[in-house]
């Protein structure tokens, strides 16, 4: 029997079986104590450089490691593996960024419990990355100098998204013309109140102040972990 | 480019919803899309055709809603409606604020069928 067409509500979102996974690893880094950082950037911001850099200066005091999502190559693990920190690529084939179900599935064998930081370096793209929740608690968004500074204003989307925006390559900021003021003033108007850092993985300026700053909210969410328990 | 994924999880998730109504045939898909979602509306229509074909979908239609940013001023406490993404502000008196109430919306709010 055919009837006439009719509406019925449905109701859901989209993205909910990636939200639901994003959740449970959220849950899951709360309750071994585990900051979860991932990095998102256009391709060729940095975003290895910073992380080795950050791996190898948060090693002698923390237990770090890293994953690394890529299309093709292996390269950025290897790399990255020069810090000696346990590091996972994760090979996302045609798929231009992650997704929850790759997190979790690449933590398997993995004993949170044991770490303190877990970087997750998302695939080089300012524009899918931001629909995914990761489970991370924090989401890092970099920014060359050399890419111009109203590329918040580009992809507002994704900066809004983020919490941390990390400009980097300062070794280059003169030899470029990076007008600073310019980029905070258009990071602050799509993202008002973001904490903002400036750095050279390459020289090791202004690297301090964001290992204090991972320090703080390390700190910060064992504590919240600790009085829940 | 993720328009193609996600419109293959809209199809799928209409495709379980008409199937758990006694296999009804999808006529339209109803979407809210909020532009903060960071899905792109004109490639989301065109992946829903690819994704649709050689499905029980194939020839239904996505319609979409566009839904624009709200945010909370925390000055006026009031919801307003910001003009431009770029620009995170109360539109009545400037005020930045980050509390966005909608705007990032992905959800299939409705379908057409017929059994």
């Amino acid at each position: 029997m055919t009837t006439e067409p009719r509406l019925v509500e449905v109701r859901k979102s989209v993205l909910k079986q990636n939200d639901f996974i994003a959740r449970a690893l959220r849950e899951r880094f709360r309750q071994a104590g585990v900051l979860a950082v991932s990095l998102v950037s256009s391709p060729g911001s940095g975003k290895t450089a910073f992380l080795e850099k950050t791996l190898t200066l948060l090693q002698p005091r923390y237990k770090v490691a890293a994953l690394v999502g890529d299309l093709a190559t292996e390269n950025d693990a290897a790399r990255l593996a020069r810090s000696q920190a346990p590091v996972k690529q994760i090979l996302t084939g045609t798929v231009c960024h992650l997704e929850a179900a790759m997190v979790q599935n690449a933590l398997d064998g993995w004993d949170l419990n044991r770490l303190d930081f877990l970087f997750i370096e998302n695939v080089g793209n300012l524009v899918c990355p931001s629909s995914y929740d990761l489970g991370e608690d924090l989401r890092f968004v970099l920014l060359s100098v050399t890419e111009g500074e109203d590329k918040p204003l580009k992809y507002p989307t994704i900066f809004n998204s983020a919490d941390v925006a990390v400009i980097t390559k300062s070794d280059l900021a003169a030899a470029v013309e990076f007008d600073e003021a310019a980029a905070q003033r258009n990071i602050q108007a799509v993202r008002p109140g973001m904490e903002v850092f400036k750095l050279s993985a390459k020289t090791g300026e202004g690297m301090n102040d964001l290992l204090e700053f991972l320090a703080r909210r390390r700190a910060g969410s064992r504590r919240v972990a600790a009085a829940s328990k | 480019m993720h328009e193609l994924s996600i419109a293959m999880s809209i199809v799928e998730m209409a495709q379980e919803e008409a199937e758990r109504r006694g296999q009804a045939q999808v006529l339209a898909v109803h979407l809210r899309l909020g532009l903060l979602s960071g899905v792109v509306k004109e490639a989301l229509l065109s992946s829903y055709d690819m994704a649709c074909e050689a499905t029980p979908l194939e020839g239904s239609q996505l319609l979409i809603e566009e839904i624009p940013v709200e945010v909370f001023c925390p000055k006026c406490k009031v919801a307003r409606r910001i003009e431009s993404i770029q620009w995170f502000c109360c539109p009545k008196c400037l005020t930045p604020t980050t509390e966005i109430l909608h705007g990032k919306e992905l959800e299939v709010v409705a379908l057409e069928i017929k059994s």
